[in-house]
């Protein structure tokens, strides 16, 4: 019983274009649920908030905390969208692999889209160009090559070997802490599904397990967003 | 244990680099961000700063209203000092008024009573002599009357006295 990624070589007939079908379709769902959740939850603006409004607000106040932790908040409120989306983004990506896990014949279809590393790369690497690209727009191209070379210029290549490192740790951290998280939830359903005794064995350790994760996917998208934050002052503020 | 390691997503592949997945993802994270920013967190954004402004507003309204009513209340409470001053001088000179106007009806009165004592003397003193004049001269025309008789008769002077009784007589009934 070998699942495999449903990955369709050679799109448009470009080789070595390869996508996998299950990033995409779970892409795309994430982001409709973001979406509409999102939009519903702002619909109805009033002076007086209720109900999901109270919600969306905290949610605002709670990213504006950690851009405050790092940053002046004139310069971070630039930063506000992106790291709502974030957090909305990584949050749904990290709760849809938790409640269940979805295969259609051979091919796993439904899944966490952060337990596969080049999704959360490719968040790790867009974040990571965004800080170079504010960091160059913010502070001007000179100030930008200066943060290589201070406080000494000894430290240019530690700072440049930094970058990659930046970006590998913030995406492959999320990837491993949800991947991990499928893994053990995945042994767990299959010792459940191998007999009674096993189903009975196995219930209270998955429901704990989904729990956890549960509580793992949202310290993860705090950690990423927190991450981000640290990485882009570290870019555009004048005092690091 | 170990066939159930292939179960799930263990089995599934996870190497390998899939760059149109990275542009797909990107691609559509992106335009969430895009819309989002659109639909949800600009309007968010700005209603939570509407009303932070309206609040930081009404706060500075209710000073300004409170600093208001502590001052119309420290002006009516100066004003309610300075009435209530004035009636109290308004009383005293009322009273002060009162005693003075008493002692001068007082002593218009005593003078009045006095003036009236006076003419009223003077009157009676003016009765007596007018009285004393008209006796005297009554007395010294009798006295004539008389003395003119007793010559005219050549009486005796049994009947001068008789007749001298009789006069005296008659003007004690005429008076």
């Amino acid at each position: 019983m070998d699942h495999e990624s449903p990955i369709v070589h050679d799109v448009f007939g470009i080789p070595g274009a390869d996508l996998n079908l299950a990033n995409l379709l779970m892409t795309v769902i994430v982001s409709l649920i973001v979406f509409v959740f999102c939009v519903w939850g702002s619909k109805k603006l009033q002076m007086k908030p209720t109900g999901i409004q109270n919600f969306m607000e905290w949610a605002v106040e709670f990213v504006k905390g950690i851009i405050k932790d790092n940053m002046d908040w004139k310069t971070g409120r630039l930063f506000l969208p992106l790291g709502l989306t974030l957090i909305f983004y990584i949050l749904v990506s990290n709760l849809v692999g938790v409640a269940t896990v979805g295969v259609v014949g051979h091919d796993l279809w439904w899944k966490s889209p952060t337990a596969d590393p080049v999704m959360t790369l490719t968040l790790s690497v867009m974040v990571i160009l965004l800080t170079h690209y504010y960091g160059i727009k913010i502070r001007g191209t000179k100030a930008y090559l200066k943060t290589f070379v201070s406080p000494v210029p000894l430290m240019l290549p530690f700072k440049i070997v930094e970058e990659f490192t930046n970006t590998l740790t913030l995406g492959l951290r999320l990837f491993g802490n949800i991947y991990a998280g499928e893994i053990l939830l995945g042994l767990l359903i299959g010792l459940a599904t191998s007999s009674v005794f096993g189903f009975f064995g196995a219930a209270i350790p998955t429901l704990a397990w989904m729990g956890f994760k549960l509580f793992i996917g949202t310290i993860q998208v705090y950690v990423f967003v927190m991450l981000t934050m640290v990485y882009m002052s570290h870019k555009v503020s004048e005092d690091h | 244990m170990h066939s159930y390691t292939d179960l799930l997503i263990v089995g599934a592949q996870i190497g390998g680099l899939q760059w149109v997945d990275m542009l797909v993802q990107l691609f559509f994270f992106l335009v969430l961000l895009a819309l989002l920013k659109k639909f949800a967190w600009g309007p968010l954004m700005n209603m939570m700063e509407k009303r932070e402004q309206y609040v930081a507003n009404e706060i500075e309204e209710a000073e300004k209203s409170r600093a208001d009513a502590e001052k119309a209340s420290k002006e009516a409470a100066e004003q309610l000092n300075q009435v209530r001053a004035e009636a109290q001088k308004m009383i005293e000179d009322a009273k002060a008024a009162g005693s003075k106007q008493e002692e001068q009806i007082i002593a218009a009165a005593k003078k009045e009573a006095e003036r009236l004592k006076e003419a009223a003397q003077a009157d009676i003193q003016n009765e007596k002599e007018r009285a004393i004049q008209a006796l005297q001269d009554k007395v010294a025309s009798l006295s004539v009357l008389i003395a003119s008789k007793v010559i005219e008769k050549e009486l005796t002077e049994q009947d001068q006295e008789k007749l001298i009784n009789e006069y005296i007589k008659e003007v004690g009934e005429e008076r």
